[in-house]
């Protein structure tokens, strides 16, 4: 075991995993955050806190974390490198570690200029797959970047994402590999809607070997209306929605029923794909929807490790 | 002006390794003026080259090259000594590695840090940033530090779509067009390599760069 996390036991000891995301609030209530861990504490396996998602200020993602572990939730620290320089991403680290925080997703994170603040500074001292890198270091070898050593074990289970959906399509695969070379241990990807463009990049992630190397989780959106369905479909870059399934909704009579049955088929289909380890549940704005989807999926009872 | 400097030698050699004949590209704009890439400096780095045992099958002095027109009209006349070279070693500031990187199919190489400033560029082409610690021979010679909105080294992230970045729909993803040359000369596979950290120091507009040394 690189961390203990509950995540890694379950991946490890073969299971098929369920993660869900949880967004903290624009605000100080820790109620959100207790909530939503209350809600889905028996539906997964661990927990994701956004760090700043659309560049949107929020609070930060470890102090999240530090909520859900409170309530015995595993959690899933994401960390984007948009607004920290490589100091303070190490001095979070430490930090994160130091209070049981055990899972932490790398992200780049989304441009600044889509957020809240567009005029900010984008930091990006250092990318997604150099901060997988520090982090193995850091655990491994426990050295900072610049090689002087760390007191203490930095126990992680170091988690990346990947977009199959994103161009160009033949090299996504080529860096999934680097980020596997750098150090990843599970990987969490774009939702997926397009089953047939993802069953073709997996079978390269096959073919490359790379679904021995790493844990791969599916990311699921379930979509709760027309508007949604429209609006994944025409203005979340690097998100593919085939219009069937703007269709379906339209033409629904209970559409927030078809959103769940999409999906479940979705769901039903990933797991029958070779080399996908579990499924990574991105409700947003829509968390009391999850319990029904684990249960309907046939994933309930999650594993007691 | 753009302020260039000459990289170390054994940087440049560590980039011909694998190169037999090579061409040269100097500056007798910016790069002259700053004694990085002017004649001067194009000769001597012939000199050193021949010493190692490379070939050095033509150079070629032009005024400016961050001028596309300019660059490519001139280097029409070299187009042999262009072909029957391995690579093209490009003794400028980053915008005219990048302007000969984007008028030939070769390999090219940085033979120069540009570390200030001016932005003496072409409106719509502005290709280099300045950052004092040219990455161009790993990517291409196309500059993500310069091109990528997010300034990624090891791209391209989940956001690029249909050859464009995420951020607007007239900014061509770099990490797109670095892939497809790299595919194009054959070199896909320096992609494989993680590129470390950068170190941003030279960079960094804290007082002249130059002056503090």
């Amino acid at each position: 075991m690189k961390a203990g996390s509950n995540l890694e036991k379950v991946l490890e000891g073969g299971y098929f995993a369920v993660t869900a995301e949880v967004g903290p609030p624009k605000g100080t209530s820790t109620a959100v955050i207790q909530r939503k861990g209350e809600l889905l504490k028996f539906y997964c396996d661990a927990m994701n806190v956004t760090d700043n998602q659309t560049a949107i200020v929020r609070m930060s993602s470890w102090s999240g974390c530090i909520l859900l572990k409170e309530m015995g939730i595993d959690p899933v620290m994401q960390m984007v490198v948009r607004d920290r320089n490589r100091i303070a991403i190490q001095s979070d680290i430490l930090g994160a570690a130091a209070l049981g925080i055990r899972n932490v997703l790398c992200l780049s994170g989304d441009h600044q200029r889509f957020g809240n603040h567009p005029t900010a500074k984008g930091v990006y001292d250092i990318d997604s797959i150099q901060l997988v890198q520090t982090l193995k270091t850091m655990r491994d070898e426990k050295k900072f970047l610049c090689g002087e050593g760390i007191s203490g074990e930095v126990q992680l289970f170091i988690g990346a994402v990947e977009n199959p959906f994103a161009d160009p399509f033949e090299y996504r695969v080529m860096r999934l590999a680097k980020k596997v070379r750098a150090g990843a241990d599970f990987i969490q990807t774009q939702a997926v809607f397009d089953v047939g463009k993802f069953t073709k990049w997996m079978e390269m992630v096959r073919d490359q070997g790379l679904d021995k190397q790493v844990h791969i989780l599916a990311g699921v959106i379930p979509i709760k209306s027309v508007g949604m369905a429209r609006y994944l479909r025409d203005n979340v870059s690097g998100i593919s929605v085939p219009d069937e399934i703007v269709i379906r909704m339209e033409e629904a009579r209970d559409v927030k029923e078809e959103g769940v049955k999409i999906a479940l088929e979705i769901i039903d289909q990933l797991k029958e794909i070779d080399g996908v380890h579990g499924i990574h549940i991105m409700a947003v704005a829509w968390e009391d929807i999850v319990p029904v989807i684990v249960e309907r999926a046939g994933l309930l009872s999650r594993p007691i490790l | 002006m753009l302020i260039s400097e000459q990289k170390p030698f054994e940087e440049i050699l560590d980039y011909v390794t694998k190169d037999r004949v090579i061409f040269l590209i100097g500056c007798k704009g910016c790069a002259d003026g700053c004694e990085s890439g002017g004649e001067r400096q194009v000769l001597e780095i012939k000199k050193r080259l021949e010493e190692e045992g490379k070939a050095i099958s033509g150079f070629s002095l032009i005024d400016m090259v961050c001028n596309e027109a300019l660059t490519r009209m001139k280097l029409a006349a070299y187009a042999e000594a262009i072909e029957s070279a391995d690579s093209v070693l490009v003794m400028t500031c980053g915008a005219g590695i990048q302007t000969v990187a984007s008028s030939t199919h070769k390999v090219i190489h940085p033979g120069c840090n540009t570390i200030s400033s001016g932005h003496a560029e072409w409106k719509q082409a502005e290709r280099c940033m300045e950052c004092g610690d040219c990455v161009l021979e790993f990517t291409g010679g196309i500059c993500p530090i310069a091109r990528c909105a997010k300034g990624l080294l090891n791209g391209p992230c989940g956001g690029s779509q249909g050859g464009k970045c995420e951020i607007s729909p007239n900014l061509p993803c770099a990490w797109q067009l670095i892939i497809e040359r790299h595919s194009k000369i054959g070199s896909l596979h320096m992609l494989e390599e993680i590129i470390l950290p950068k170190n941003w120091d030279p960079s960094l507009k804290d007082g002249s760069p130059t002056q503090r040394g």
